[in-house]
């Protein structure tokens, strides 16, 4: 065995392993930033491929396709007025319905709650959120929607008289604008409460200790301490439910009857945009059908964009004043 | 000014309120699951797994090409979705707080609420209209780019509870950053970004818009990346929507292992994130 006194390699060697060290953290860097660009890139490459196809429709149709309500496949008409009210409509329905009580849930899961009921609470509210839309789709058709015939239309329309209303009228024929928003609601409903949830538990002790300090009742703490400390970031929670509500197909589409028309009835079918998308799409031959179906598209890829960078903002707003 | 008694007596009511809508919160989840299992397991039975879907009005038959498609197009989207949106998380993790990192941070959050159906008319322009034909790579793809800002955020999340001592101590050992990062800090935290990997996988292995009209669902035996596959969702939602009594009890069926799938999954990685970081980032 011999040893190699070869003081020129050691330094031959450390000068390549710098270099290597050097070559390697630029190999990582430009790797893991082209991984991170691919995010905006790919929300430019949606905007584009998107308004691209939709642009023969905007520009042959113009603003009808918002205003007219005129669908008609065969006569090429395509206003997809009814789509939008539905939409619209669907989800306002459905945050009526989950707002009070995912926020009911939020504050008991923050406030009055056993400790031990915690987690499995939370975990079974959060679990709604993994439930395939075609499964709500399929329990929608089957259990909620008959119930609905059966049971609560009826009841809402002749027992306690709300058929006098024109919100409450007509036939019940199952598939229809409520059962969309019954849908959605319980669909929209983890969304809000998890958020919610956060919000409330970054309100700092100190809020309520100084609100029942001055003789406050729990309540009261919860409304005049707690609430408005957490108010944007609930808001914000609202519009991400919102969100998903606006731009759900599967479930919508296997409930809400798929009918282009406006009607003031809930009782009434009805139609999204995002269902009108995926059930006229694959069938659509002629350009203009498949580019006025890819409008629509657009247009509810603008909304939701909007309402999801907002509902962002003020959960982060909230998040950031938690931090400092 | 109210008496006391009033006050407190809304309190209480109140609290009541907050109560029942915990009940109420809970109560459709369980209701689901009640009628998955009762409709679901009645036609629930080994060749379910192994048959093809049978002709209408016949009893039985399986979705073994649906549960086989549903596995390569997860394959698929995994392989697009993982390396990105890990990729990704790892730049969130290093570079907190440059500018870029914050509107890519931004846009995660964004396309996470992006409706699935807008991904799959996306792919349709970009994959299905090129080539002209529909097929599963264009599903795979569509499921992938949905996955990439769930993967991305995940792991961030998964890196940011790494110590920042453990970072330290590599780099005071002369190891250069990006062994720091990918053998300290990514192995460290390698049980959590496989965790979020699953949960993503769980939230895409259900999706159904996206695959309308990339994937677009196929009644034979079909492994080609380049022919339209079947999928177990688009497999429920035909038979749901269908005449047939036969295909609705399939459909639950579907739908039961579909829900078994997602939920095992999630519950899993609940279980795992709990043990590994203690109590769960609620």
């Amino acid at each position: 065995m011999t040893a190699v006194p070869a003081p020129a390699i050691t330094t031959d060697r450390r000068r390549l392993h710098v270099h290597e060290t050097a070559i390697g953290d630029r190999i990582y860097e430009i790797v893991t930033t082209a991984c991170a660009l691919v995010v905006p890139a790919l929300v430019v490459a949606i905007a584009i491929a998107i308004f691209a196809g939709a642009w023969p429709a905007f520009s042959k149709l113009g603003l009808s396709i918002v205003t007219s309500s005129d669908w008609d496949v065969q006569a090429g008409k395509f206003g997809a007025a009814p789509a939008i009210f539905g939409t619209l409509v669907s989800s306002a329905v459905a945050l009526i319905i989950a707002t009070p009580l995912a926020i009911g849930v939020a504050i008991f899961l923050s406030e009055f709650s056993p400790r031990w009921l915690r987690q499995p609470i939370g975990f079974l509210v959060d679990l709604l959120a993994a439930v395939p839309s075609v499964v709500y789709g399929l329990w929608g058709i089957f259990v909620l929607v008959p119930l609905l015939r059966e049971q609560v239309m009826p009841f809402l329309r002749d027992r306690l008289h709300l058929g006098a209303t024109p919100f409450f009228s007509g036939p019940a024929y199952g598939p229809s604008m409520l059962a969309a928003g019954v849908i959605l609601a319980i669909m929209a409903l983890p969304y809000i409460s998890a958020v919610s949830r956060e919000v409330l538990m970054a309100v700092p002790r100190s809020q309520r200790e100084a609100a029942l300090a001055l003789g406050a009742t729990r309540w009261e703490m919860i409304r005049d301490a707690v609430i408005p400390y957490a108010k944007s970031g609930i808001i914000g929670g609202i519009m991400l439910g919102l969100g998903r509500a606006l731009g759900e197909t599967m479930a919508v589409t296997m409930v809400i009857g798929n009918r282009a028309e406006i009607s003031a009835s809930l009782f009434a079918p009805g139609y999204t945009m995002a269902s009108l998308i995926a059930n006229q799409f694959s069938e659509a031959t002629s350009d203009l059908h498949q580019s006025a179906l890819l409008a629509v598209g657009a247009i509810l890829f603008v909304i939701t964009l909007i309402v999801n960078a907002a509902a962002r903002w003020l959960v982060w707003q909230v998040s950031r004043d938690r931090a400092v | 000014m109210k008496s006391r008694l009033a006050r407190h007596g809304i309190s209480a009511a109140m609290i009541g309120l907050t109560y029942l809508a915990a009940i109420l919160a809970t109560l459709p989840l369980l209701l689901i699951l009640a009628h998955l299992i009762k409709k679901g397991a009645a036609s629930l039975s080994l060749s379910f797994f192994t048959h093809m879907p049978g002709p209408v009005g016949e009893v039985g038959g399986g979705m073994a090409n649906a549960i086989v498609g549903t596995l390569i197009l997860i394959g698929i989207a995994c392989a697009i979705g993982l390396p990105i949106g890990i990729g990704a998380g790892i730049y969130l993790s290093e570079k907190r707080s440059m500018p870029l990192a914050q509107s890519v941070r931004f846009l995660s959050d964004v396309l996470n609420g992006l409706p699935s159906i807008v991904m799959g008319i996306f792919a349709w322009t970009l994959l299905v209209r090129p080539a002209g034909h529909f097929s599963a790579l264009a599903g795979g793809a569509a499921l992938g780019a949905m996955m990439i800002p769930l993967v991305t955020r995940t792991t961030e999340e998964m890196l940011k509870v790494v110590p920042i001592s453990l970072r330290e101590a590599a780099l005071a050992l002369g190891y250069p950053r990006w062994r720091t990062s990918l053998s300290v800090v990514v192995r460290t935290a390698l049980a959590g970004i496989a965790t979020g990997a699953l949960v993503a996988v769980a939230r895409i292995a259900g999706e159904t818009a996206p695959l309308l009209f990339t994937a677009l669902g196929n009644q034979f035996w079909s492994t080609s990346l380049r022919e339209p596959i079947a999928a177990l969702p688009l497999q429920i939602f035909a038979y749901a929507i269908s005449a047939y009594d036969e295909w609705h009890a399939q459909a639950w069926a579907g739908a039961l292992v579909l829900i078994s799938i997602v939920l095992v999954i999630s519950l899993a990685a609940r279980l795992v994130t709990r043990s590994k970081f203690g109590a769960p980032v609620d």
